[in-house]
């Protein structure tokens, strides 16, 4: 594998900062969040990298659950930014990193245990990329579909209670709703599934073929990844939705959307 | 023949115009008139003998009190029909679960209404579809929230011998809020007038005053 030079990034850099540039003369707005992201990404990396370095060294079972849960939090607190009408902190913290949990984990076990089980099963060279890439994916999502959800509940609360007061059920009055946003949380992994080899080649089988894999080996492996991460993501969102959707009534099956943070 | 009892409903949690203890009765088969300076909470008090706001007290249909069914099956029985109706599939036949000829064309709508839009009806179509809607669920007593306010003399005199109609076949209990006086002394029995922190309630027709709790 040919290895990169400090001065290759440097190169790759300054297209950034050209961009950056040429959005502050175009007054875009964009130039400040872009290069906060730009260094974040090269800080935090390089701390992972060396991170990785020192757990790939130990392999240690409790080191690893540091880590994991550490994602795990990070994950389930992201969740909740960038909403439009956001769930209050505690609640969509809560909640987020349940949904997380449940499902990223139990994928990540189900393939470090029964799939590629590696010796012994929680080698962090598989463990750490494949959460990594579970957790990701599955935030996504469920950020995405929770974002759908609050905000159609909030639109749209005069409907859901009118069909309460038809004697709906209120699993009834937010079905389509519901449905909705499991389908809005689902179309990036579907779409990435659609377009895969067509029209991008995935990440992670492109790391492995620039570091020397053969194609179909990384071919097989991306094919894992694809099913798991789709897998867990779907069970993410459902999970999450479900419980979200449930604490927006009561005992006596009204709307209450004190679980919102409304800005007024 | 189911009586629509109300003892000790308080409000005060929901509504500060809502201090009094709410006591009242309104008897099988009749209709309760209810008027109020606008603002004051009329549709809130209607909302919550539906059991969609909290609410301290008992509401009970006959002997059957709102908190020891579920929610939906209340609901199902005292049924609220809303002063603005809300529609949630692109066409009117989504919302109904079959098509009851006699009742459609007792508003004047015949079968092709439910291929209609609801983007294309007027406020007054939505009214009468919202009331055959909620109708049509058989419900023992009726909750209505300016039931004709956007109807023409015509359609308003068709709606209301619609309900009354209902009212004669199945004893409903009946509580009607409305601006119009003279539509009022023409439907009801009792008329209940709300104000900040009182209420009364008179007889319309021939049975005697009876006064209301203050608190």
């Amino acid at each position: 594998m040919i290895e990169l030079t400090p001065w290759d990034l440097v190169i790759a850099s300054s297209m950034i900062i050209l961009l950056a540039i040429t959005s502050l003369l175009l007054q875009l707005n964009i130039a400040k969040q872009l290069i906060i992201a730009a260094i974040r990404n090269v800080v935090q990396l390089l701390l992972i990298g060396y991170i990785l370095k020192l757990i790939f060294n130990s392999i240690n079972l409790f080191l690893l659950a540091i880590i994991a849960s550490i994602m795990l939090l990070v994950a389930g607190f992201e969740i909740n930014s960038r909403q439009k009408y956001p769930l209050k902190r505690w609640i969509g913290f809560k909640i987020g990193t349940s949904a997380l949990f449940i499902s990223s984990f139990a994928m990540a076990l189900l393939t470090l245990m029964v799939i590629v089980a590696p010796t012994p099963w929680y080698s962090p060279q598989y463990a750490i990329p494949l959460l990594g890439m579970l957790l990701g994916n599955t935030m996504n999502g469920i950020s995405l579909g929770m974002d759908k959800l609050n905000q159609s509940v909030y639109q749209q609360r005069l409907v859901i209670e009118q069909r309460l007061m038809l004697g709906q059920s209120y699993q009834e009055a937010i079905h389509e709703i519901r449905s909705e946003s499991i389908r809005t949380g689902m179309i990036p992994i579907i779409n990435s599934m659609a377009i895969a080899g067509l029209v991008s080649l995935p990440g992670m089988m492109t790391g492995q073929i620039l570091s020397g894999t053969p194609p179909v080996e990384a071919v097989k492996y991306q094919i894992l990844i694809f099913f798991l991460i789709a897998a867990g993501t779907g069970f993410g969102i459902m999970l999450a939705v479900w419980m979200i959707a449930k604490r927006m009534f009561d005992d006596r099956q009204r709307l209450n959307l004190d679980i919102l943070q409304i800005k007024r | 023949m189911p009586d629509l009892t109300i003892k000790n409903l308080n409000l005060s949690s929901i509504s500060s115009n809502f201090s009094q203890f709410f006591n009242f009765t309104v008897p099988a088969g009749t209709c309760m008139g209810l008027s109020g300076p606008s603002g004051i909470g009329k549709s809130v008090l209607l909302k919550a003998l539906a059991d969609m706001l909290p609410h301290e007290g008992e509401i009970c249909l006959d002997d059957v009190e709102s908190q020891t069914i579920p929610a939906q099956q209340w609901r199902q029985k005292v049924a609220l029909l809303p002063a603005e109706s809300q529609w949630w599939f692109d066409r009117v036949g989504g919302h109904f679960q079959h098509f009851d000829e006699a009742l459609f064309a007792s508003l004047g709508f015949e079968k092709e209404v439910l291929d209609w839009q609801i983007s294309h009806l007027s406020s007054g179509e939505k009214q009468r579809l919202a009331c055959i809607r909620v109708l049509m669920n058989k419900p023992e007593a009726l909750l209505l929230d300016e039931p004709t306010a956007n109807l023409d003399q015509e359609n308003r005199t068709q709606m209301e011998s619609l309900i009354l109609n209902y009212q004669k076949r199945h004893a409903t209990p009946i509580i009607w809020i409305s601006h119009d006086k003279e539509q009022l002394s023409r439907i009801c029995q009792q008329l209940l007038t709300v104000e900040k922190n009182h209420f009364n309630i008179t007889s319309i027709g021939p049975e005697q005053t009876e006064e209301g709790v203050f608190a």
